[in-house]
This record gives C-alpha cells, sequence and structure tokens, in this order.
C-alpha cells in the first residue's frame, strides 16, 4: 500500500468531502494560499476557490461562532484553529453555542462543524503553543472529540467528523504531520467510538492517544525484550469512548497504563482509568496507572521541555513495576 | 409617523403583534409572580415596535437570532402562545421540549434560530447564517437582536469586521433601551455606538424604536439592499424596557426613577402611538381595536391555561438531543 503523511492524508480527507458535499467548506487563518502554517491545506483553494477555502482575520471567537451560524443553517464548515492552545480563546462559541444547540432546541438544530487543531509539546514553541488540550472539550456534552495517531486514522476520521451532525473537535499532533503510514488509495471511513488494538498482548494494556500510540508501541516493543508482552490500544475518540473493547482487554490483561499528552491532573487519562477502575475492578491485579503531561506550563528550554512528557523509557519502566506487583508512588 | 406596509391588512397585523407581545409578557410576568414559573424571564414590554418593525419586513426563510431578552423576537418572528408558554413552563410540549425555557427558545420553521443567554453569544451564528446565505447563492437575510449592553462584548467587532470584508446579508439591529443589566448605559459606552460600526465602512442608521412604521420601514429598504448584496447594515433603535432587567428586579430606583419610566409608558408607547394612529387615518375604529385586543387576551388566557395542564417531558428526555443521529 502507498504511503502518504498526515498532513497529506487530512488534505486528502478533505478535498474528497468538498468533492462530496458542495456545503462543506474551511475557514480560518492563512487556510488559503498560505495553505497553513504547516501547509496542511496547500493547493485546497487552487481546486475550490476561496469561497470554500476562507482566509479569516485573527478573529478565533468570531469566525468559530460563523462557522457555527452556518453550520446551524445548512452548510457544513471544517474550522482551522491554528494552534490547540487557542481553543481558550473560542471557549464560548464552542462550549456555550456549538456544543449546547441541539441540546436546548428539544434536537431541532443541529451544528455539524468540525474543529480541526492540534496538540502536542517537544516542538520548542513554548507554554502558548505546545497544550493538549482535549481533556477541556471532551468534559462538554455535546462535543464529539477524535485524536487521530496516524496518517491512516486522520484522513478516515476526518472524513466522519465532516459527515457527523454534532460539533466535532479533531486534535493532530502537530509533530507528526510528516511522519508516513499506509493509506489505501480507496476511498474508506473510520467509525467513532471504535478503537484500534495495534498490537495483542497478555501481560498489561497500554492504553494511549494521539502521540502516545507512537511512545506505547516503542514501550511494547522494548517490553516484550523483557518477556512482558503488552498490549496497545489506540480509542481513536474519546468522545464517543469505545469503553467494551478498553474493558475486554484489561479484564483479560488485568493491569492498565492510560497515555496522553494532557496534562495528567483531572486529565483523559484519569477519566479512562476512573472508568477502568469502577467496571473492572474484579479483574485488576494493580492500580491503573495514569501517564499524561506534568502539570506545569510547558517550558521552552529543551533540556526541561523533554522532562514534562511520557517516554518509551518511563512507560517501560511503569509497565515493569506494575508486572512485577511494585505499587508505584507508594507512600 | 414615517410611512411602512400600505395596506391596512399590514398595518393591522403589525398592531396586533405588538399587542401579542404585550400580552404574552403581562402573562408571563403573572406566572412569575403567582410562583407557577421556574427561573426568571425578561421582559420585552415596552420594546415591542423594534421586534415587529423589523420581522414584518422579513419572510420565514430570513432568520433571526434573538436575545435573553427574547420573547417578542419569537413572537414577531411567527411564534405560536400555546408553544411558547408550554416552554416557559418547561413542559414537553414547548418549543424546545421544555429544554431550553424562556432564555433558548428557539424556533426553526419562522427561522428564529434561537434566543441566546450568553449577552452577545449570538452575533457570531447570525453573521455565519449570512455567510452561508452567501456562499450557497440564497437571498435570505439574517437580522441579528442584541441590546446596548452588547455592544461591550468583543465578538461584535470580530464579526462586524468578516461582515464588512465579505458584504453579507446581515443586519446588527442594537435595542438601546438605555440599560445595561443594571447600569446606564453611558456608564458603560464610550463615545458614540453607531460610529463603531461606522469604522467598519457598515452604513448605520439610528432610528425611533417605539415608531413601528419608522422601523418597518428602514428596515424594509435595508432588507432589500442586503438581498442584492449591499449589506451589512447596522441600525441602533432607541427604546426603553419597562421592566427591570428580569422580573425579580423590581427596587429599581437607584439606577432609574419612577418619573422617567412614568414618562415612557405614558408618552412614547409604541402600542399606544400606533393606536392613535390608526383610528385617526380611519384604518380600524376603537371598537374593532377593543375586540382585537379582547381576542388576543382569551388567546393567551386560553394557552396559559393549557400550559399549565401540559405534561413535563418524561424523564427518559433528559439525557435525549445531546447528540444529533
Amino acid at each position: 500500500m502507498r504511503e502518504i503523511t498526515l498532513s497529506q492524508a487530512v488534505n486528502e480527507a478533505l478535498a474528497e468531502e468538498m468533492r462530496r458535499d458542495e456545503t462543506v467548506f474551511i475557514l480560518g487563518e492563512d487556510v488559503a494560499e498560505a495553505g497553513t502554517p504547516f501547509k496542511v491545506l496547500s493547493g485546497l483553494v487552487e481546486e475550490f476557490g476561496t469561497d470554500r477555502v476562507l482566509d479569516t482575520p485573527i478573529s478565533e471567537p468570531g469566525f468559530v461562532g460563523i462557522a457555527v451560524g452556518a453550520a446551524m443553517t445548512g452548510a457544513r464548515p471544517v474550522v482551522d484553529l491554528m494552534f490547540g492552545d487557542f481553543i481558550y480563546l473560542v471557549m464560548d462559541q464552542l462550549c456555550n453555542q456549538a456544543a449546547k444547540q441541539h441540546y436546548m432546541s428539544g434536537g431541532k438544530l443541529t451544528v455539524p462543524l468540525v474543529l480541526r487543531t492540534n496538540l502536542g509539546a517537544t516542538r520548542r514553541s513554548a507554554a502558548q503553543h505546545s497544550q493538549s488540550l482535549q481533556a477541556l472539550v471532551a468534559h462538554i456534552p455535546g462535543l464529539k472529540v477524535a485524536l487521530p495517531s496516524s496518517a491512516y486514522e486522520a484522513k478516515g476520521l476526518m472524513k466522519t467528523a465532516i459527515r457527523d451532525n454534532n460539533p466535532v473537535v479533531i486534535f493532530e499532533d502537530k509533530l507528526m504531520y510528516q511522519d508516513k503510514a499506509p493509506v489505501p488509495e480507496e476511498e474508506y471511513l473510520i467509525p467513532f467510538g471504535v478503537a484500534n488494538v495495534k498490537r495483542e498482548g497478555r501481560d498489561i494494556t497500554l492504553i494511549a492517544t494521539s502521540s502516545m500510540v507512537q511512545v506505547a508501541e516503542k514501550a511494547a516493543a522494548m517490553l516484550e525484550k523483557e518477556g512482558i508482552d503488552a498490549e496497545v490500544i489506540d480509542p481513536r475518540t474519546i468522545v464517543p469512548l469505545d469503553e467494551a473493547t478498553l474493558l475486554d482487554s484489561v479484564k483479560k490483561t488485568s493491569r492498565a497504563i492510560v497515555i496522553d499528552e494532557g496534562h495528567q491532573s483531572y486529565g483523559v487519562t484519569a477519566e479512562i482509568a476512573s472508568r477502568l477502575n469502577e467496571k473492572a475492578f474484579y479483574h485488576l491485579d494493580a492500580p491503573v496507572l495514569r501517564m499524561g503531561a506534568m502539570d506545569v506550563p510547558v517550558p521552552f528550554s529543551p533540556a526541561l521541555e523533554d522532562l514534562t512528557v511520557p517516554t518509551p523509557e518511563a512507560v517501560v519502566e511503569n509497565a515493569r513495576k506494575l508486572c512485577a506487583g511494585e505499587l508505584i508512588h507508594a507512600a | 409617523m414615517a410611512k411602512a406596509k400600505t395596506n391596512t391588512e399590514d398595518y393591522l397585523r403589525m398592531y396586533r403583534q405588538m399587542v401579542r407581545i404585550r400580552t404574552f409578557e403581562d402573562n408571563a410576568n403573572q406566572l412569575y409572580l403567582s410562583a407557577k414559573m421556574p427561573g426568571l424571564t425578561h421582559m420585552y414590554s415596552g420594546e415591542e415596535a423594534v421586534a415587529v418593525g423589523i420581522c414584518e419586513a422579513l419572510t420565514d426563510d430570513d432568520r433571526i437570532t434573538s436575545t435573553h431578552r427574547g420573547h417578542g423576537h419569537c413572537v414577531a418572528k411567527g411564534a405560536e402562545f400555546r408553544e411558547m408558554f408550554c416552554e416557559l413552563l418547561g413542559k414537553e410540549e414547548g418549543y424546545c421540549r421544555g429544554k431550553g425555557g424562556s432564555m433558548h427558545i428557539a424556533d426553526q420553521s419562522h427561522g428564529n434560530l434561537g434566543a441566546n443567554a450568553i449577552v452577545g453569544g449570538s452575533m457570531g451564528i447570525a453573521t455565519g447564517s449570512a455567510l452561508r446565505a452567501k456562499l450557497q447563492g440564497k437571498d435570505d437575510v439574517t437580522v441579528c437582536f442584541f441590546g446596548d449592553g452588547a455592544t461591550a462584548q468583543g465578538l461584535w467587532y470580530e464579526v462586524m469586521n468578516m461582515a464588512a470584508l465579505w458584504n453579507l446579508p446581515v443586519i446588527y439591529a442594537c435595542e438601546n433601551n438605555g440599560y445595561s443589566e443594571y447600569t446606564r448605559t453611558e456608564e458603560i459606552a464610550a463615545g458614540s455606538i453607531m460610529a463603531r460600526a461606522e469604522a467598519f465602512g457598515i452604513e448605520s442608521h439610528q432610528v425611533d424604536g417605539q415608531d413601528v412604521m419608522a422601523v418597518n420601514d428602514l428596515t424594509r429598504k435595508l432588507v432589500d439592499r442586503a438581498r442584492k448584496g449591499e449589506g451589512p447594515f447596522f441600525m441602533e433603535l432607541m427604546t426603553y424596557r419597562y421592566h427591570g432587567h428580569h422580573v425579580g428586579d423590581i427596587n429599581r430606583e437607584y439606577y432609574r426613577s419612577k418619573d422617567e419610566e412614568k414618562d415612557w409608558k405614558e408618552n412614547k408607547d409604541p402600542i399606544i402611538r400606533f393606536r392613535a394612529w390608526l383610528v385617526s387615518e380611519g384604518i380600524a375604529t376603537e371598537e374593532e381595536i377593543e375586540a382585537m385586543n379582547a381576542e388576543i387576551e382569551k388567546d393567551a388566557t386560553e394557552a396559559v391555561a393549557y400550559a399549565e395542564k401540559a405534561p413535563y417531558p418524561p424523564a427518559n428526555e433528559v439525557d435525549m438531543h445531546v447528540y444529533a443521529d
């Protein structure tokens, strides 16, 4: 199968959906001729014109609000939010407006909107361009949240998001835009709420999202050499969450580590760990561990920044201790 | 009074719609005072000529976005008393199945995209509706209602900029009732509100919001031009709210005097003014007007009685409509 980059995969998904459905359009900062700072959208304006690839002023609440209104009246906007960190700027439009219209109207209004943005540290971009804020939006009923972990997922989830009748936030890992993966030439969609078992194993389950799937897979390969057989699962969407696949795995392995690049406290890892504890407690041989980003603003200095995110080595160390029956962080 | 719609039927409908709003609000206030309505609500009484003058210039395909003080917009855009009172009381037959309440009534069948409880929160939605019309080659126009208080929200300046850059068919209608919640507008607004829209190159008009014909006349002209791609426009409608910020805001002399309220009610009331004009022009007799008022009062009484007896939504609705299929 051919291999393309995550960036190309997103571009293809958008182009295919824009060809299929003329109500789909893109808006955001520097999306047209510039094709975004990451060049993900390059070439789309040439095919679809500036009406459907619409450059906006640097007015995040304004253009997200405009996208909400367009979505409520029969369009399918894909909003490009240049950095995930800017999500704080659009919280009212996303969480008070987009997320609640369907419910508040008793099911009459719908908001088929996609908010494309990114996550991920270690790009030396400091505290306001490096955050992974998926937990913030996953907390809000009415929003769906997708976290693609490769070019294959990025394309299939994007196409599903565009066809979904709800507001969907997709976080792409900005460090993975140039990563290649096999992506079929023929059309495919990846349904929401269906986790992907990336690697089967018997001893411990590593549940990892987005960029952390690579970390978990590297850790699993290292653990294999130590005789520990790790299962790696990518939930792909955290809202909706494929709880059944996660529970089945943990009931089999009896141990789990949940890895996500958002801050650890009150985060995605906490939510998933809590569900496993509530629903698989009697199958567990060890506490479910959370591994998120450190609870610090992301520092600029590479010497410091690299300390803040989970690494394969740290996952291996924790997995080893769990499998050996050693409680981690025991008081 | 200014010239507007020109046939008798149109004049009478405008009068009727204004009285329907006033009557709806009087009944809603009674529901609050008699503790039959959950929560609070914000009365539109006094501002009727704004909603009616504007909405009578629109079709069902034209959209509006409304505010926390939104019952007037909702009635003026064609909503029914029964579904509105049911919504105010949290009943299943309400416009939003009881899930929205007073501050979130949406009536899509008449183009009402909904009231919004975030001050200024719908400015993006209205502008987005207009962008959709332009992108899809439709000629509908969207009117964004908001109060003077909402002009302090940054969102307005962001979306006005884009609406002006892209010539969107949207009309920003600022209902300036002189008060930003419990604070006089002059204490929260520097300079001129009109000049803010003009700074974006948006054609702006100030109009007497107590004169339904003046409002209707101006709106019809602007709507026609917006349909032809000459938008956006801004209207500042000078008006007054008879009640407090909400129904519970009773003792309000610390921010405005009873004399001021009395002056507006006795000398500038939009319904009294229009009624006098209808009679003096021979469009309706006092008897015909009284009969119309009585019929509207009866409709409201019946709708309230219906809503009071109507069932609440069943418990299984609580997690329904979080996500669309």
